[in-house]
């Protein structure tokens, strides 16, 4: 029996074969990275300290940001009639390495509590006083920083005190935009 | 005295672990089966000894041995003694011996199986098991250890270390500061074994594969023998997620499921990769492609497996679960990368040998859908992927830290999820090889002009939301395919062998357990997407503050705040628990107890919802402030989810199906799969 030997055209015909897989696969790609790049920049935020958001100042105003700090317990205010809550954060350094050399992030969040002269930012926000809302409490707010300066939070985020070892999970409130 | 004879277990261990890969490696080089044996009996021995370990944590945790600083900072003399077991994983440094424990079950089980034919594989396996063994003990035994004691020195100064600093003395407390009493919901207690027990299993296909790549044996034998494995660590995994997914509705208290917080994305993503895994792995047995993919399929869940520890364990993204910052971080980014590297390399160098034995001709065969499949799941990766690593280049390559919350995953991935239901409707109607568009569509009408009626259905009860109407009608494509793939298969056999028609059904789950039990699955997911498709597009909620005896509506239900309670417990809390009336369309449905628990230990509130579950919906009331003693009334926060209780059963399903899937054969069978018959393989289709 003759070896069997692809004629020119079967070659051809098994190398068309292969650049319509080709081709999918690149549609396919192509539609993927499409998605990333379009959600990227539609729900990107900028994950800011209070000191970061002080110096950027006005060039933010309006955008949605992501802020973190420190939550000083007196300043803690809650009309649970029209579920409106405020209350100030101090800055804490975003970087993990300085918040390892200043001993850790529980060390971290007393001492912005503790020390007066760090900035400081006021929040109010509508809804649900989170259970994890007190002193020292690590928060991380998404909004806008209005005219006025202070910053209006659509969502709360609360890390507790790392007191503990155990990991935690996340405990958040939207608002009833998003 | 026992904090030492776990630590010595640790140790020991670690050194034969040392000892099995250097005689493992040893006996390949010099071809000694005695030296590889002696590795195996290495590998069989650290279960023993690990158990020792973990045994001797327990008692620690279990008799209040607060000196040791792990029982201090996870239990307390309140919790019930299961809790006080379940601490075990309660913190880093425990659950990672919790971790290695398993590890060590694992690959004993799996070095306990006959090895004749397959001996040349078997010194490679225990090399990578040992290996990753080796790594999390030593990270255990240096920077994590669950042992170490607090001591007191004369002058009053406190340490906390394994052994003791000159003249110090074991420093006693009263008390602990106790588990965190978000952890002491039963799913949260065995929601960290089941991932650790999937991430864990996940071990193994991948051990296989490398001892196929270093040893040449490149055919699908790894993936035959893996097979079982492969579904139960998925089985797990899953299981892992979905309990997750129901602690945080039950107990977090607000009202969702899935946050894509990082840590839940780290357990997801090896989940993605092992289900495009275990997909792809049915065309290399079938027809001898995908080669490649696998391999790539298995080194990326193994090292997402361990990638995902990292994210949950090192701190490195500020994620609300991310909680311990310590040196584990480089250490676990150091070891995920060698053995990207190693793994890729091996790959590389036998990349010819993995070619596919036959051609893809047809965009529309099966084939090529599985590929399509493949593809669409390492989409799905790539957008976590990027969400999760985001942050970190944008703060490296423009200075400036910017994230992506969960409307970024949604759209990203929202269409890949919606092309991957679709997918679960056509590829079981494809042929293999050659399909085209006209005889793919003739199989597809009918189940098509079924959903279109479904469609219809939803669209005459009001529902108008384009995003929804794509699910309905995608979740009941799937099913009129599924069931009619369930159908088509009873009624021949019922024709064929005259088995009345629930006989011919019972017998092929019988006949070829991974497809009618995968088709399961198919059903469950089906199910999980209708909740999903409910509570994600259809959840209202409203909140407010009533004194007693008033109303707050939502919808057709009102609320109606009766009366509130507020005692101590005697395991440590304050409980205020309120007792409300639910009325739907004006009738009475039932009392609903939401509640706010206080721990005093660790002063942690906890607000616990109290919802009403039905099919078709879930009105979930939360007790979010009170006045005792006043007339101005509690607050509440109501959420009303429709359908969300499809979701959890269509969980159970998923898993049921899972279950079906991993059965063990019957004995002719095994026997002819083992025997490695072509024509059985092509019969299991």
């Amino acid at each position: 029996m003759e070896p069997f030997e692809p004629t020119t055209t079967q070659t051809q015909g098994a190398t068309a074969g292969r650049t319509k897989f080709i081709i999918g696969g690149i549609l396919i790609i192509a539609a993927i990275i499409y998605l990333i790049i379009s959600s990227t920049q539609a729900s990107a935020q900028y994950f800011l300290t209070i000191e970061e958001l002080a110096v950027k100042g006005s060039s933010v105003a309006g955008r949605d940001l992501r802020v973190s700090g420190a939550v000083l317990g007196d300043s803690i205010q809650y009309d649970s009639q029209t579920l409106t809550l405020s209350f100030d954060v101090a800055h804490v350094p975003g970087d993990n390495k300085e918040i390892e050399a200043q001993g850790g992030l529980a060390q971290v969040l007393h001492a912005a509590v503790m020390d007066p002269s760090r900035p400081r930012l006021h929040v109010v926000y509508q809804g649900v006083k989170p259970d994890l809302l007190r002193n020292e409490a690590q928060a991380i707010m998404t909004g806008r920083l209005g005219e006025d300066g202070v910053f209006q939070a659509d969502e709360l985020l609360l890390k507790c005190p790392t007191k503990y070892e155990e990991a935690l999970p996340e405990q958040s409130d939207s608002g009833a935009d998003s | 005295m026992v904090p030492n004879i776990g630590y010595g277990a640790l140790f020991l261990t670690f050194l034969i672990s040392i000892y099995g890969v250097g005689a493992a490696i040893y006996g390949v080089v010099k071809k000694s089966p005695h030296w590889v044996d002696s590795a195996r009996n290495a590998m069989l021995l650290t279960w023993p000894l690990l158990t020792i370990s973990a045994i001797s944590l327990i008692y620690l945790l279990v008799n209040g041995r607060y000196e040791v600083e792990y029982v201090a900072s996870v239990t307390s003399n309140s919790m019930p003694i299961y809790l006080k077991v379940t601490a075990l994983w309660g913190g880093q440094a425990g659950s990672l011996v919790f971790w290695t424990w398993l590890m060590s079950a694992f690959t004993s089980a799996a070095t306990l199986r006959k090895w004749d034919r397959d001996r040349e594989l078997l010194p490679w396996v225990i090399v990578v098991a040992l290996v990753t063994l080796i790594f999390f003990l030593g990270m255990v035994i240096f920077i994590e250890n669950p042992f170490t004691r607090i001591w007191t020195l004369p002058s009053g100064s406190l340490f906390n270390t394994m052994f003791p600093p000159a003249g110090a003395e074991p420093y006693f407390q009263q008390d602990g500061q106790g588990l965190n009493p978000l952890l002491r919901h039963p799913g949260m207690i065995i929601h960290p074994p089941m991932l650790y027990l999937g991430f864990v299993s996940f071990v193994m296909p991948y051990a296989f594969a490398i001892a196929a790549l270093v040893t040449g044996r490149t055919d699908d034998r790894w993936i035959r023998l893996t097979r079982r494995w492969s579904l139960v660590a998925w089985l797990f995994l899953s299981l892992g997620l979905l309990l997750g997914g129901r602690w945080a509705y039950d107990v977090l208290g607000w009202g969702g499921y899935w946050g894509w917080d990082p840590v839940e994305i780290a357990a997801f993503m090896p989940w993605l990769t092992g289900t495009a895994f275990l997909h792809s792995v049915m065309i290399q047995e079938k027809r001898g492609m995908l080669k490649h993919w696998n391999m790539v399929l298995v080194i990326l869940t193994y090292d997402l497996v361990i990638f995902g520890t990292f994210l949950t364990r090192s701190g490195v993204l500020s994620s609300v679960h991310a909680f311990a910052q310590s040196a584990i971080g480089p250490l676990f980014f150091t070891f995920i990368g060698l053995t990207f590297i190693v793994s890729l390399s091996l790959l590389l160098h036998r990349w010819d040998s993995l070619k596919s034995e036959t051609q893809m001709t047809s965009l529309l065969s099966r084939e090529a859908l599985f590929l399509l499949n493949n593809l669409l799941f390492i989409g799905i990766l790539v957008v976590c992927f990027w969400g999760v690593i985001f942050p970190l280049i944008s703060e490296l390559v423009t200075g400036q830290k910017v994230t992506v919350g969960p409307p970024f995953y949604e759209r990203a991935t929202g269409p890949l999820f919606a092309g991957l239901l679709l997918l679960m409707g056509i590829a079981p109607l494809a042929a293999w090889r050659h399909s085209t568009a006209q005889t793919l569509g003739r199989a597809m009408w009918k189940p098509g002009i079924a959903s279109l009626v479904a469609v219809g259905v939803v669209l005459l009860l009001g529902i108008r939301q384009p995003a929804a109407l794509l699910g309905f009608w995608l979740a009941s494509y799937v099913t009129a395919v599924t069931l009619y793939e369930f159908w088509r298969a009873a009624w021949a056999r019922h024709r064929k062998s005259s088995e009345s028609l629930p006989l011919a059904l019972w017998s092929l789950f019988g006949r070829n357990r991974r497809r009618y039990g995968g088709y399961v699955i198919h059903l469950g997911v089906v199910l999980m997407a209708i909740g999903i498709i409910g509570i994600e597009v259809f959840q209202t909620e409203t909140q407010g503050t009533i004194a007693k005896g008033e109303q707050l509506s939502i919808g057709n239900y009102t609320l109606k705040y009766d009366s509130l309670a507020v005692f101590d417990t005697p395991d440590g809390r304050n409980i205020a628990r309120a007792v409300v009336s639910v009325y739907k369309n004006g009738k009475y449905m039932g009392d609903l107890h939401p509640r706010r628990d206080y721990y005093y230990e660790s002063q942690q509130p906890m607000t616990i919802p109290g919802v009403r579950s039905t099919w078709e919906d879930d009105f979930y009331v939360l007790l979010v402030d009170w006045q005792p003693v006043s007339t101005e009334g509690a607050t509440f926060k109501i959420y009303h989810n429709p359908l969300v209780n499809w979701l959890w059963l269509g969980g159970l399903v998923f898993i049921l199906g899972t279950l079906v899937a991993a059965w063990p054969d019957r004995q002719s069978e095994r026997i002819l799969a083992s025997a490695g018959q072509p024509g059985y393989a092509a019969a299991e289709v």
